[in-house]
This record gives C-alpha cells, structure tokens and sequence, in this order.
C-alpha cells in the first residue's frame, strides 16, 4: 500500500511537469511562466496558443491515455488473457471501417464532426456484432468466443479497409493511413468534452468493479462461488472498457501499445489487484501518452512524428527491459 | 444444526448441450450441518455436474437443488457465498497475485464494492491462513507454491468467507500424503464445528474414513447413499467401477481398504468369480 500510494503521488507529479511541458514545449516557445498564468486565466501574449491550441490537444492524449489503459486492463480481466488489448474486440477496425470509408469516398467535406460519429458507430457496430456472436446461443457470455470473433471480425474489416485503400486515390490513401496512425494534433475543447464524458464515468465505474474484476480474471466459476454476479459484471466492464476506446479511437485514431502494454508495466512494477492498479494504470497511461506526443511533436520539428510510432518506439524497448528483469 | 446449512436435491436431471447422454439422471440426496459427505465414482458419473446443481452454477433441466430449503438459484449471490464456500477442481492465474491477495478474495462477499477492508476481514485473512499453515506464505505469489501450497490456499480463501458449509471438488486428487491427510483432518474438523461439508473425492479409503456419509453415482444416477461402512461393499464397489475390487477391514484400526485386483472382468471371468467370493 505504501508503495503503490508514493507510485500514485509521483506518477501525479509527473503528469503535472507533462501538462506544462506539453502546453509550453512546440513550434512557438511559450515561457513557464506565460504557461502557468495562461492556465490560472490571466491575460497573457500566448493565451491563444497555449488555452486554444496546445492545452486542448494535451488534455487530449492525457484522457486518451489514460483512458486506452484503464480500458486495457478491464478487457484483459475480462478475457482473461495477458494479450487483451483495447482494440481487440474490433473497436478499432470498425472505427477505422467507417473513417477509411468517409476519407476515401470523400464524405468527409460533409461536415468535421462527420469522422468521428462514423468512426464511433464503426465501433459500435463491430462490438455489437461480436457480442451477438459469444452470446447468441445462451445466456451465458462466453468470453473465449468474445476473444475469437473479435480477431475474425477485426481481420475482415481489415481486408474491407486494405481493399478501399487500394481503390482510393493517393492523397486519400495517404490521408486515411494517417487517420489510422493516430494524432491529438488538432483537438478542440468540444472534442476533449466529449471523449471526456465517455471515458471519465466509465473509468470511475470500472473502478467500481474493480473487485468483480480481480474475481474474473481468475475464472468465471469461483468468480460465481465468491460471491459475483458473473454475467452482469461480464457485460458491464465489457461495455465500459469499450465505449472508453470507441471515443478515444473517434477523435484520436488508433494509437496501439498503451493499452495493451501499461497495465502490464504497472502489474510487474507495483501491483495487480486492480482497486490499485486502474487508478495507477490511469495516471501512467496519461503521463505516457502526453510525453509521446510531446515526443512527437519536438523530435524532428517543425514535422510531427505519428504519435503511435513514438509509443512503440519509445515504449516496446522498456517493455521488453521490464519484462526480462522480472521474469 | 447450528452453524450448519442443508442442502438438498430432488430429482435432479441435466443434460449438457450436444450430448446424447444425461449428465444427471434424477439425483436425490441432502447434506446437513455436522455432517461430512463423500461423493463418489467413476469418472464421468456426474458427481462435479451434481456440485456445480448444488451450488448454483447450472440450473436442472428437471428438479431442484434447495440450500437451506430455498432455491440455490433464488439467493443473492454474495449471501449465498457468506453461506458456502466452494474449491472448484483448478483455476487459472493469468496475473501476478499473492497468496494474501488470493485468500483475500474471500471476503468478497462481505464488503460492498466500494468498500476498503476492515480490520475484522484482515483478521479473518490472517486467520485462515494460519488455519491452513500458510502464514510464511503470505506475500509467495501463487504461481510458486507447489501443488499442496495452492490447494492449501485456495481451501484458507474458502474458510476466509467464512462460511457455513464447505464444498470441494477433489481437492486432493493430485497431492501426497501429507496434504491429503492434512485437507481431510481440516475437513473432519470443520464438519465436528457444526459446518456441512461435501467432497467429491476418488480415495475411497479416505472418504470412508473421514465422512459420515457416502453418495456414490454411476451414469448419473444414484447407486448408494448412506454410510461409508455400509454403502461400500465389494460387489457394488465392483460394478460401480467395472473392475473387481476386494473390501476389508483392518482388524485393528477398523479402516475400511478398497483394493483394486489384478485383470478386467470383461475378459475374465473368474477372476470376477475371485471377486464375488471375497465379500
């Protein structure tokens, strides 16, 4: 407990220094202190810049971040399975189904909100049919067929999405590649305020859950002889986790590694038992991502790295380093 | 019966989706409080698929299972786990976890989800560690204890629910003597404290020693169910398992001892004879 509660103050202090660092650090310099009184409200040369520029954008990777994390950790209690990720029950295929879809028929003129309602119905429409698939037969949820159908779906959507590629013309290929990659360049308030309303609730509620989880992840059976309520557990952090990754996936694209690899980071650095471990895998996720973009954005600028590369990039070695100091 | 709760079953039938045969034939039996129940039989006879009835976990097609004269299916199900504490056959640990963290689980079913623990669940934590000999162990994640260790754990976060009867699946199939003996005498002592305690055991020599009463199955349905002494005779014991088996007992302790012979009935006849003559 000690432990983990000065992991949680330092993660803490650390998404702060990020916060500024991301909002002050980019093409114009913006000094600490014009950050620090942009951000307490006070008039300042830079306030367009930092408040209606960067700051959103941070704010961004922060819940996209965190939220990829959070969500990673309830699916792979779900599915038992170390290799759960975000994404797997074809939440980003779908998005990127319906993204692909309106860049490359050109749909997207339409309207800029029009991307991501597409790109989260794309979700929503590829867990819905997953979850038909695993609960079709019975009453009961079986997450092995859960975790089958979502590859098999996620592999078709993939050869739809590669053959609308291949049709499109090269400024919209191009264009829908980089949808995919991932950014939080270009974040508005209004887009912050929705991801924020999907992922904060739903991360609070899988919080909640957090004991039904520690249940699930070692079988559905002594889950049911502890005390769960088992197949309504299954279907809340199902639909939690997920609605967490289809708004992060609508506004963002898809931005892989966090999801899959924080809550191991923080299982093999602090705990597992997951009333710790989801709001410590939260805070390291936001810190993680706000640093990438940060990356992103400074390594070779003025051009932005697709932030998706600098999380595998930077994050994949430590993972591995980690991975072989604990095994 | 104090402490102890009754379960009982009436005409129990299942059959699993897909399968040409009944898993469960119209079973009737009942456990109470002080009493010690064996299940036993073959391999296949329903005896995991009768415990998984009693407990909750598949509804009859046919029949009910009762706990305390109300349908297992009816109790809320973190009353029904303050009620019974249940060690299935195996369990996976995909995730890093303590021998603490695991007995820890067992009091699930007294806290509200949002609720830290309190100072009686950690006693109660600690408790049935030290119940089980498991107080060295306590921060040893699971996936390095041995095969006793775990069961030893997984047995302490049942007791840790504290509950009013015990139900285990072979939870000493695979384990040596020590733990065995150790796991039947915890057993014996839960079931002396007033609990109901049922076991689903292959040993017959253990469950005619330890329990008070003996269910035997064959296909689903119920061969025996009554003492060990008299339930477990040669000619029956040799037909529940297809295999001659001589009964007898030790004159001096009294134990009862199955011993499997030698040759399979189906080709050989008279050493089915041998089997007949030795009761």
């Amino acid at each position: 407990m000690k432990r983990s509660s000065s992991v949680a103050v330092g993660l803490t202090v650390s998404l702060a220094l990020a916060v500024a660092l991301g909002v002050g650090v980019g093409g114009a310099e913006v000094s600490v202190v014009d950050v620090f009184r942009a951000l307490v409200g006070l008039e300042s040369a830079d306030r367009g810049i930092t408040v209606g520029l960067r700051l959103p954008r941070v704010i961004m990777a922060l819940l996209v971040g965190g939220g990829l994390a959070v969500s990673g950790a309830g699916f792979q209690s779900l599915l038992r399975n170390p290799l759960a990720e975000p994404y797997i029950l074809g939440i980003s295929s779908g998005a990127a189904l319906g993204a692909v879809a309106v860049i490359t028929f050109g749909w997207v003129a339409a309207a800029s909100w029009g991307l991501p309602v597409v790109a989260f119905a794309g979700s929503i429409f590829a867990l819905l049919l997953i979850f038909g698939f695993a609960s079709a037969s019975r009453a009961v949820m079986d997450v092995k067929v859960l975790l089958l159908a979502g590859v098999a779906v996620s592999a078709f959507f993939g050869s739809v999405i590669a053959l609308m590629m291949t049709l499109a013309e090269g400024s919209a290929a191009q264009r829908a590649l980089l949808w995919m990659m991932g950014s939080v360049a270009n974040s508005s308030w209004n887009e912050v305020l929705i991801v924020a309303t999907y992922t904060i609730p739903a991360t609070l509620g899988l919080l909640g859950c957090a004991r039904a989880l520690n249940l699930l992840a070692i079988g559905e059976e002594t889950a049911h002889h502890l005390g769960a309520s088992v197949e309504r557990m299954k279907r809340i952090v199902l639909l939690l986790s997920a609605l967490i990754a289809a708004s992060g996936v609508a506004f963002v694209g898809i931005i892989g590694f966090v999801g899959l690899v924080m809550p191991h980071v923080v299982r093999m650095v602090v705990v597992a038992d997951n009333r710790v471990l989801l709001p410590i895998v939260f805070l390291a996720g936001a810190n993680f991502l706000v640093f990438a973009d940060l990356l992103a954005r400074t390594v070779i600028s003025p051009t932005e790295l697709p932030i998706g590369v600098v999380t595998a990039v930077v994050g994949v070695p430590v993972f591995l380093i980690l991975l072989r100091r604990s095994g | 019966m104090g402490v102890g709760v009754k379960f009982e079953t009436a005409g129990v039938h299942l059959t699993y989706p897909g399968s040409p045969v009944p898993a469960l034939a119209g079973v009737s039996t009942s456990a109470e409080g002080g009493g010690f129940k064996a299940v036993a039989g073959p391999n296949g006879c329903g005896k995991t698929t009768l415990l998984r009835v009693m407990l909750g976990l598949l509804t009859p097609d046919k029949g009910e299972a009762l706990l305390d004269g109300r349908r297992i299916e009816e109790w809320e199900p973190r009353r029904r786990a303050q009620a019974v504490g249940v060690v299935t056959q195996r369990e996976a640990f995909p995730f890093p976890l303590t021998v603490r963290g695991l007995v820890g689980m067992g009091r699930y079913p007294h806290l509200g989800p949002l609720q830290a623990e309190r100072p009686t669940d950690r006693k109660e934590v600690e408790a049935a560690m030290a119940e089980c000999g498991l107080t060295g162990f306590a921060d040893r994640d699971v996936a390095t204890l041995s095969g006793g260790e775990l069961q030893l754990a997984r047995i302490a976060r049942a007791l840790a629910q504290r509950p009013k009867a015990l139900a285990l699946d072979e939870p000493s199939a695979s384990l040596d003597l020590h733990h065995r003996m150790r796991i039947f005498r915890l057993l014996r002592r839960k079931a002396d404290e007033g609990r109901t305690v049922i076991v689903v055991v292959h040993d017959l020599e253990l469950a005619a020693r330890f329990a008070d009463e003996a269910l035997l199955l064959k296909a689903g349905k119920v061969v025996a169910d009554g003492p060990p002494a008299e339930v477990m005779r040669t000619d029956r014991l040799s037909d529940l398992y297809d295999w001659p088996v001589a009964v007898s007992r030790e004159s001096e302790s009294g134990m009862l001892r199955v011993t499997a012979l030698e040759g399979d009935p189906a080709c050989d006849d008279r050493q089915a004879e041998l089997v007949d003559g030795s009761d």
